[in-house]
């Protein structure tokens, strides 16, 4: 037995971070409270309502899921938190109230705990309550809210939208110049998804989770790359700021593709995560029926996580090669 | 193995302890295609029961003398013979209806539970227990479809045998109308079979 204090003897892992599950959802949350109050502010009440009631409803079927499947994790952790916050970001401004909760109790009933709980989901629970959500109520989730706040403001569908249905001259037509049509990408005072208007604010929090390590740069990186690199051969450099900037994009790449659960851990393998969403997100907006890809890519990928994670399995040093 | 089931039994299992569909897992591609309406799923359920009630006495009949290596194609002409005769009534007293699942009717051919009891059952027993069998199972797939097709028809048109129910501010949830609803559904149903098994602590055989 040994007594001496200098030479303790534990099991491993021996370094330890601080940087626990709870922590990081907190964190994470934090991060997402500004766009949230930006969608408030560009949209209104209704929007915020629909935050609030997507936010109850998820915590309420966490702890609904935890009680019946009698799980050891608690409701505390933030994770369905979380997920509430972040569905109702890609959820259009003017949705009813009930169809957010329904959406928000699907994504953590059936996208997470059906599966097994928190680590044990296959698809981003916030994206699947997305597209059931989609698959239901397809008027009401293109359905979007005029801005009305600002003289300025524009009264049309978001700008994917009108790219997808009328073309560059009437997208031309309706926000002025392409400066100014960034401008207000950028700051966030455009049609769509209530956390997906403004591109500075998720920037700044994306930026802020890579400098914190609790996402890494690969997969936002890689993603917003490719998305780069193929708008350039779909419609000139003119149109990369533009298909950087519309949409989800930011939200999908800095919130939802870095979701630890439903991501590879290899480096490698983030890095082919993010090219496959770039790339089929793309897909979706060039040549798909949709006008935004970025839900179905994240999806897509999330499925093929486990394949991807397969191929890029780091060498294990000091054995044989099979 | 001696069968000790009575005749009860052999009838009473196909419903819950063996029922095909949240038990056995089998013919669920039917199941997908007709239970979003419960009109088809009752005319769905009634023609399979008919086609397992003959193909099982039938199968039982002439287990004797199927030699070994045919058996199943020799299962398959029987039951299509049924399914046939099941369109031909359906044709005559329902047109508008066959016309909508005659598709649907004909693939009963392969269904896997009408195949699975004639294999492991019916060429094992004698006819009253075949008989038996077959109603259980016929009842059991009704009864399952019954209520797969009801929850979907309520929650994806708001209607019930085609009768509107739901309230005006209801909006129909489109999915469960579609292929994710039945499996949705399907999914849920079996899990709570399974609950209510564990709960009860009898999970037979």
């Amino acid at each position: 037995m040994l007594r001496d204090k200098h030479l303790t003897v534990t099991v491993s892992p021996h370094i330890k971070t601080d940087l626990t599950t709870e922590k990081m959802m907190w964190t994470v949350i934090t991060v997402l409270l500004p766009v949230a109050a930006a969608g408030v502010y560009f949209f209104g009440i209704h929007a915020g309502l629909v935050i609030l009631v997507s936010i109850i409803s998820a915590v309420l079927a966490e702890s609904l899921c935890l009680k019946i499947m009698r799980r050891g994790t608690a409701v505390t952790d933030g994770s369905a938190f979380l997920t509430g916050l972040l569905l109702s970001l890609c959820l259009p401004p003017e949705i009813p109230l009930w169809m957010a909760a329904l959406g928000s109790f699907f994504a953590i009933a059936v996208g997470k705990q059906a599966f097994g709980g928190l680590g044990y989901n296959i698809f981003n629970p916030a994206l699947a309550g997305r597209a059931f959500l989609m698959l239901s109520f397809a008027k009401e989730m293109t359905t979007w809210k005029t801005l009305t706040r600002f003289p300025d403001s524009i009264t049309a569908a978001t700008p994917l939208n009108l790219l997808k249905e009328q073309g560059t001259d009437a997208l031309m037509t309706v926000y002025g110049s392409m400066p100014h049509l960034y401008k207000k990408l950028f700051l966030g005072n455009v049609g769509g998804s209530i956390g997906e208007t403004s591109a500075v604010l998720l920037l700044i929090g994306g930026c802020f989770l890579i400098a914190r390590g609790i996402i890494t740069w690969h997969i936002p990186v890689s993603y917003l790359a490719t998305v780069a690199v193929i708008s350039v051969f779909t419609g000139g450099i003119s149109n990369v700021l533009f298909q950087l900037l519309a949409g989800g994009l930011m939200l999908g790449a800095f919130f939802m593709a870095t979701d630890l659960v439903t991501t590879p851990i290899t480096k490698s393998g983030q890095i082919i995560f993010g090219i496959g969403c770039g790339l089929i997100t793309m897909l979706i907006r060039v040549r798909g029926g949709y006008p935004e890809g970025v839900c179905y890519s994240i999806l897509l990928l999330n499925a093929v996580t486990p394949l991807i994670e397969r191929f890029t399995k780091t060498r294990i040093f000091g054995t044989q090669k099979q | 193995m001696k069968n000790t089931r009575t005749l009860i039994q052999e009838t009473t299992k196909g419903i819950i302890e063996r029922n095909p569909i949240f038990v056995l897992c089998l013919g669920l591609c039917p199941v997908l295609a007709v239970s979003n309406l419960v009109e088809n799923a009752v005319y769905m359920g009634a023609a399979f029961t008919f086609v397992m009630f003959f193909s099982n006495i039938t199968v039982s009949m002439v287990r004797k003398i199927i030699p070994e290596k045919v058996r199943i194609p020799c299962y398959i002409v029987i039951i299509a013979s049924f399914v046939t005769v099941a369109g031909l009534l359906m044709q005559w007293f329902i047109p508008g209806v066959y016309k909508k699942m005659s598709l649907f009717i004909n693939l009963i051919v392969v269904n896997c539970i009408v195949l699975g009891r004639a294999e492991f059952f019916a060429s094992k027993n004698n006819v009253v227990r075949s008989a038996a069998d077959a109603v259980g199972m016929g009842i059991g797939f009704t009864g399952a479809l019954f209520i797969i097709a009801v929850i979907r028809e309520i929650s994806g048109f708001g209607t019930f045998y085609g009768i509107k129910i739901t309230p005006e501010a209801f909006k129909p949830i489109t999915s469960m109308i579609l292929a994710p609803g039945a499996f949705l559904t399907i999914g849920f149903l079996i899990a709570l079979f399974n609950y209510i098994k564990l709960k009860k602590g009898n999970i037979s055989e």
